[in-house]
């Protein structure tokens, strides 16, 4: 098992395709970090608009690396999934298209152990893809924008809050952050590769993972109180974002923040269970059609 | 004890039996070919031998053991190319083999694969990407692929095809070679003289169905040989045949002579009809299995006839 695992990695890690994600990644990060090095300010002006005179905030200090992080986190993580795609869902359908997937089923390895196999690597690959966002959109902006304390904008039905979370609490929110996004982009790569395997050329399996997360996350965003009710909680992209749960803090009756704290750890668990549910119900389904398969490309 | 052992083999692709109730088996050494017309249900047995295709029903043994629970096992002493031997073009012909020795549960060092490369003649392009290859030295590496781990039993379906004279000629002689190493080889194809020339026993099969199975000494006995004669005055050739040795073999056609005899007795009748002096235009032996496959081939109605 170790070795067929090994031998995915090395098949991934040699294809061109592979390398788009991270290209794609470091263009969009850089070209955020320039933008915001040139002209933050009046991103920032646009952001506070709402803000009362009153509610004093030091400009100067707003942007800064943890911000541009979230800023880029924000934008990017809804875009990831398209790149997860391009991985897994080739993992058979492009062995099929290429005809390897024949011979390599007539090498004595089982089907289940292809499919587990394939998926780690997905896997693998989508924590790399991770790590290297961690590195540009984190890293690279404390390097650029330096490290101070975070203002977070949030929107809670009506009503606009901003909060604010001390320098020294930050980190470990990300590093959570990160880990939660791995568990939701391996939704992604499950999904991506159930649909591999009903098909013979990669194309389809990654346009029909695309528009999946399209159309469920237009549903998770429609405010009907049926579909609030009886679809969103069990719709995936009802919890892609959760991520975001780290950043908000739990606060005193006097409205302070409490250092270390989260406001619904309770909620963010859940979160997380009915995302690992998808993923062993995916990769289950999975395995249990291919075994069933017959290889006819 | 046979390698292979198939009874009552079927397959059923939604409304379609592609494999009807077929049972055959394959002993140590053969060289066993699988003889049909396109979609006779060839590839589909095949795949159905290396567990690519399930059977509707039916149950197939190889080396004795059961192949639907003892896939890992039979498939550890088995070596396949299913048609064209497609491997990753993006890698190189070092990787493809040292993957595929993995794969088959070998971990070889470098000089044991570059002489696997060596063998089939790739070495000088062994860090060359397979999408540079041509399609010769593609099915070569597929060769190599399928051989890597020494298997006791190799399986090739359609192996010519796509390929030129020269790659035909160097699969046929693998074959024989691999005959020579008293390996047991199963192969498919829809033309009679390639499986001919290489085959110790065959099938075929039609619709699904098997149509004769036999050693190839037996199916393609020199006595059953249709000779076809044309001459530059086929009366005067049949009216010399009709007073000679020959006469009880000629067969009744209006367009052609036409004599079932001896293949061995063909280089005589040649040398006599030039006594006579007849004028040969062409002489053409063909075996009447040919003659039977053709008409399967071409001729649907008589198909049926022969199966009714």
């Amino acid at each position: 098992m170790l070795s067929l695992l090994r031998i995915e990695i090395y098949k991934i890690s040699r294809r061109p395709r592979t390398y788009i994600a991270f290209i794609a990644i470091t263009a969009i990060v850089g070209i955020f970090q320039f933008a915001f090095k040139a002209d933050g300010q009046s991103y920032m002006n646009l952001m506070l608009q709402s803000v009362p005179e009153n509610f004093e905030i030091d400009l100067s200090k707003t942007i800064n690396g943890y911000f541009m992080c979230y800023i880029i986190l924000n934008t990017l993580l809804i875009q990831v999934p398209i790149l997860i795609a391009l991985i897994a869902g080739d993992a058979i359908s492009g062995e099929a298209n290429m005809g390897t997937l024949r011979l390599l089923l007539t090498k004595p390895v089982s089907r289940t152990g292809v499919i587990l196999t394939k998926f780690a690597a997905s896997v693998i690959f989508t924590i790399l893809l991770l790590v290297w966002m961690a590195f540009m959109a984190l890293f690279v902006s404390l390097l650029l924008f330096g490290a101070e304390d975070m203002l977070i904008f949030r929107v809670r039905g009506d009503e606009s809050q901003i909060m604010q979370i001390a320098s020294d609490d930050i980190l470990w929110r990300y590093f959570a952050a990160f880990g939660y996004a791995a568990v939701a982009l391996t939704v992604i790569a499950a999904l991506a590769m159930l649909l591999s395997v009903f098909a013979e050329n990669s194309i389809g399996p990654i346009i029909a993972t695309v528009c999946i997360v399209i159309v469920c996350t237009i549903i998770s965003n429609i405010n009907v109180p049926i579909i609030d009710k009886n679809i969103k909680p069990w719709l995936f992209t009802s919890y892609l974002v959760g991520w975001k749960g780290f950043f908000y803090i739990a606060t005193t009756d006097d409205g302070e923040t409490i250092k270390g704290s989260l406001e619904n750890w309770p909620a963010i668990r859940n979160s997380l269970s009915i995302l690992l549910a998808h993923v062993i119900i995916l990769v289950g389904i999975t395995v249990a059609v291919f075994n069933k398969k017959d290889i006819l490309s | 004890m046979p390698v292979i052992e198939v009874s009552n083999l079927s397959k059923q692709f939604k409304d379609v039996l592609a494999v009807d109730n077929l049972s055959f088996s394959v002993g140590e050494g053969d060289v066993y070919g699988f003889l049909g017309q396109n979609g006779a249900g060839k590839s589909t047995n095949i795949r159905m031998l290396l567990t690519l295709v399930k059977p509707t029903s039916g149950h197939i043994h190889i080396f004795s053991k059961d192949i639907a629970k003892e896939r890992h096992e039979i498939l550890q002493q088995t070596g396949a190319i299913i048609e064209k031997p497609d491997l990753y073009k993006y890698l190189s012909a070092f990787d493809n083999l040292s993957i595929f020795a993995r794969l088959s549960g070998l971990k070889l060092p470098r000089h044991d694969i570059m002489e696997k490369l060596e063998a089939v003649g790739l070495s000088a392009r062994s860090e060359s990407k397979v999408k540079t290859f041509s399609q010769g030295m593609k099915q070569r590496l597929g060769i190599a692929v399928a051989l890597v781990h020494n298997p006791r039993l190799v399986i090739l379906d359609e192996p010519a095809n796509g390929l030129d004279p020269q790659g035909i000629a160097d699969i046929r002689g693998l074959i024989l070679k691999l005959r020579e190493q008293g390996k047991t080889v199963v192969i498919s194809s829809h033309l009679l003289s390639e499986i001919e020339q290489v085959a110790t026993r065959m099938i075929i099969i039609h619709k699904g169905k098997k149509i004769i199975e036999g050693s190839v000494t037996e199916l393609l006995d020199p006595s059953e040989t249709i000779v076809r004669i044309q001459t530059t005055d086929n009366t005067y050739a049949r009216q010399k045949i009709n007073s000679s040795e020959f006469s009880g073999l000629l067969q009744d056609d209006l367009d052609e002579i036409r004599l079932k005899m001896n293949k061995t007795e063909v280089p005589l009748l040649a040398q006599k009809l030039s006594g006579w002096g007849v004028g040969i235009l062409s002489i053409q032996p063909r075996h009447s299995l040919e003659d039977y496959f053709i008409s399967l081939t071409n001729n649907e109605s008589h198909a049926e006839l022969v199966k009714n």
